[in-house]
């Protein structure tokens, strides 16, 4: 036995149980922490999830295809245009008509994404800068956040839940001047983003309390299923957007950052690298985005436009029956999977023929991040808790459901 | 005259006068000017770095004053606050507490001198509250009282994030004590004495100022200084985001102001040693007491132009102080914070041999020199 243990012996130390959350600063996305502690040591963690649970998938049976919009809003709530996405994506599957989608809505979607990437990114890195005590770089942050949603409130009129995504298509056109609109931005959160990285990047304080804290190797991330940039921060080349390219991603060049020690400083350079891949990718597209329709031309898929619902008799019919009984999906069962700002999003649907989802099931890349936490914690201090929570990014919304 | 009559009173009740003159000033620059307007300048300030606006909404009929309003209504708002107890808390200890934090915070004070000897009218003064022979050992000394105040609120408040703060509180002020006391050796050692007016006295030349002779001091202790101070990047003790609030978890209403007011009251006291320490004190840059004294004497006589020599130190000593301030609340807005175990290892593995080093140093050189 060693010394330390014999004075350990002496002293009657025993160790201290400590309930972090639900309602603790550092706990946001209520979730509860129960903590063993040796000092400030972490002996042992257990972590609680489920105090945001608010029955996203029995609220979707509930309603027809379409309305389940508005509840994926409210999954990843930072960006919710890639739930909009996502789900649209994972019915048009089941409708066998992805193919169909014009190349405008391809485009834009691809850019809604991402600009909803770059306010992800945005709060993430700005909150964790705000959680280790520097509250001037999370407000620069979250100053680039607020313009990214001007452009979002933009597009669909509402900054934090977009519901802009519809199946087959999209809600709206892009407003006009929205390329300039975009420079503008884009112009204004470099700076602010260069500022932020120039504050925290090379701080040896904030280096210190990121680097080789919480790190997870290779093999230990693919088994717990981790996505995202937590995954890539291991070391692991995996993103959706390349290895499984959907919409017009593959026309896209940008660059996938990795890691090596999946620490959380290795998280935050990931993340920071992504917001310059995501501007690349915005600006990309455009410039390439053609001009033409956004909808499927068809009216049992995609609401008919208002000319057509005057005018032609299939569409009146198909405005009528969509409203009321909802699109009919046919029968069967898709799976489909996109690049979220934290990782795979994937909508799991199930349709019996009817105009409601039998099953909607989502695929929210923090659980595996969040079942984690105890694991690479153990042996780390009580502090470190705070950056490796803020790195894996819970949204609350999006874990629980 | 009559008002300055009471300089012209000979031996004890002129000192009384003085000393009470002394007190109520230092009392109100610190309780009623500094700490209040502190928090207003924090704000704005924080405001000013983060493209903010700051506090500008409470109002009286529309006026806003600048937001200077707020320190009114946060006065009002913590004195008229419940002032809560948790069960299972040592009531007689949790009420203590914050007394203990805030008394010393103010009487560290007393040995700093914001000014230097004045004849006025025949009578001396000397502006420092007490004079001591100890100096700077007494602020270290006062100060260390003020540390149980936060240990004790930690453990009297029953609760586990409390009694961490509490201890937090209790390693790191003990660790930066030690290495603060022999940052300072540097300074006695060049100047040859404890006492603060002697220190002061010797800063009159622009190039003897503390930051010239102990720069390595200077800057070791300002970081201890700031630790000591437990605001970021060294708030461990509280840190919000994983103690809740440390050791004043529990506190609320005008218990919580008083740890509030002591930790302002702390900055200033900081800037006033480190003005008296290591920035010449009262004295002004390239003006000597007798240069300007001697100027003013010429166009209003000698004892008016030492009246307004005093005056015009007594400013520049604020000064001095506002500047360290505003550039304590840069650092505070602009740096997160360390880990505890990273506070640790700055003061014991970084500081603490490093201020060995300087005292050996500065030996050295004085052995050399002579």
């Amino acid at each position: 036995m060693s010394v330390e243990n014999d004075a350990r012996m002496d002293l009657h130390a025993k160790e201290m149980i400590l309930n972090m959350g639900p309602s603790h600063p550092a706990t946001h996305g209520t979730v509860r922490f129960l903590l063993k502690l040796d000092g400030e040591k972490i002996v042992h963690m257990e972590t609680e999830i489920g105090y945001l649970h608010r029955g996203f998938e029995k609220h979707c049976e509930n309603g027809t295809w379409t309305q389940a919009f508005p509840y994926t809003d409210r999954l990843n709530y930072n960006s919710a245009m890639q739930n909009n996405v996502a789900y649209a994506l994972a019915v048009e599957k089941l409708m066998g008509v992805s193919d169909k989608l014009p190349e405008r809505a391809q485009y834009i979607r691809v850019m809604v994404c991402e600009l909803a990437r770059l306010a992800d990114h945005y709060t993430n890195l700005g909150a964790a800068a705000l959680e280790l005590g520097a509250l001037t770089a999370f407000i620069y942050l979250v100053e680039s956040r607020e313009l990214v949603w001007d452009l979002i409130e933009s597009v669909c009129g509402a900054r934090l839940t977009s519901n802009y995504i519809r199946i087959g298509g999209l809600s709206a056109d892009l407003p006009e001047g929205f390329k300039e609109h975009v420079k503008e931005v884009f112009d204004k959160t470099k700076v602010l983003c260069d500022e932020f990285d120039r504050l925290l990047t090379h701080n040896r304080i904030f280096v210190d309390r990121m680097r080789d804290v919480a790190p997870i190797s290779k093999e230990d991330a693919i088994a717990f299923g981790f996505t995202g940039p937590c995954l890539r921060a291991a070391g692991v080349e995996y993103d959706v957007r390349k290895a499984n390219p959907y919409l017009v991603y593959d026309k896209l060049d940008f660059d996938v950052p990795v890691g090596t020690t999946g620490d959380n400083f290795d998280i935050y350079l990931v993340r920071l690298e992504e917001i310059n891949q995501s501007i690349r990718i915005v600006e990309q597209v455009l410039e390439k985005m053609p001009e033409g329709p956004i909808n499927i031309d068809d009216p049992a898929v995609r609401q008919p436009s208002k000319e057509d619902v005057s005018s032609k008799m299939e569409s009146m019919i198909f405005h009528f029956k969509n409203q009321i009984e909802g699109i009919k999906v046919p029968k069967g069962e898709a799976y489909f999977a996109t690049e979220g700002s934290n990782g795979e999003v994937g909508f799991y649907v199930v349709s019996d023929g009817s105009g409601k989802p039998f099953k909607c099931r989502v695929r929210p890349p923090c659980i595996p991040l969040t079942q984690a936490m105890g694991f690479r914690v153990q042996g780390a201090f009580l502090a470190d808790i705070i950056p490796t929570f803020d790195m894996i990014n819970l949204i609350g919304g999006e874990c629980d459901r | 005259m009559d008002g300055l009559a009471i300089f012209q009173t000979p031996g004890m009740f002129g000192n009384i006068i003085e000393m009470m003159l002394k007190i109520i000033f230092i009392f109100t620059m610190n309780m009623g000017f500094f700490a209040p307007v502190l928090t207003y300048v924090e704000r704005k300030q924080s405001a000013f770095m983060q493209d903010r606006i700051g506090a500008n909404r409470a109002d009286v009929f529309g006026f806003t004053f600048f937001g200077l309003l707020h320190i009114v209504t946060d006065a009002v708002k913590l004195i008229v606050k419940e002032d809560f107890i948790p069960r299972g808390a040592d009531k007689v200890l949790h009420t203590v507490a914050p007394l203990i934090a805030v008394i010393p915070a103010l009487i560290a004070f007393s040995v700093i001198p914001f000014g230097g000897k004045y004849n006025l009218w025949g009578h001396e003064a000397n502006l420092v509250i007490a004079d001591l022979d100890i100096g700077i050992l007494f602020i270290f000394a006062v100060a260390s009282i003020g540390t149980y105040g936060a240990i004790i609120a930690g453990w009297a408040s029953n609760n586990n994030w409390s009694l961490l703060g509490g201890i937090r509180v209790g390693a790191q002020m003990l660790s930066y004590e030690v290495a603060m006391g022999l940052t300072i050796v540097g300074i006695f050692m060049v100047y040859g004495s404890l006492k603060m007016t002697d220190i002061g006295a010797a800063q009159e030349d622009f190039f003897h100022w503390g930051i010239f002779l102990q720069p390595l001091g200077f800057f070791l202790f300002f970081t201890c200084a700031l630790a000591e101070n437990k605001r970021v990047p060294f708030d461990v003790p509280e840190a919000e985001s994983e103690l809740v609030a440390g050791y004043f978890t529990e506190y609320s209403g005008l218990k919580f102001a008083m740890f509030w007011m002591a930790e302002f009251l702390e900055i200033v006291t900081i800037s006033a040693v480190l003005t008296a320490l290591f920035f010449g004190g009262w004295h002004i840059p390239f003006v000597s007491h007798a240069m300007l004294s001697g100027f003013l004497s010429g166009i209003v006589g000698p004892d008016f132009a030492e009246l307004i020599t005093m005056f015009v130190h007594v400013g520049v000593f604020w000064l001095k102080v506002a500047i360290l301030i505003f550039l304590q609340m840069v650092i505070r807005w602009t740096l997160p914070r360390f880990r505890y175990d990273q506070v640790m290892m700055l003061g014991w593995k970084i500081i603490l041999p490093l201020s060995l080093a300087n005292i050996a140093v500065t030996g050295l050189i004085l052995l050399l020199v002579g």
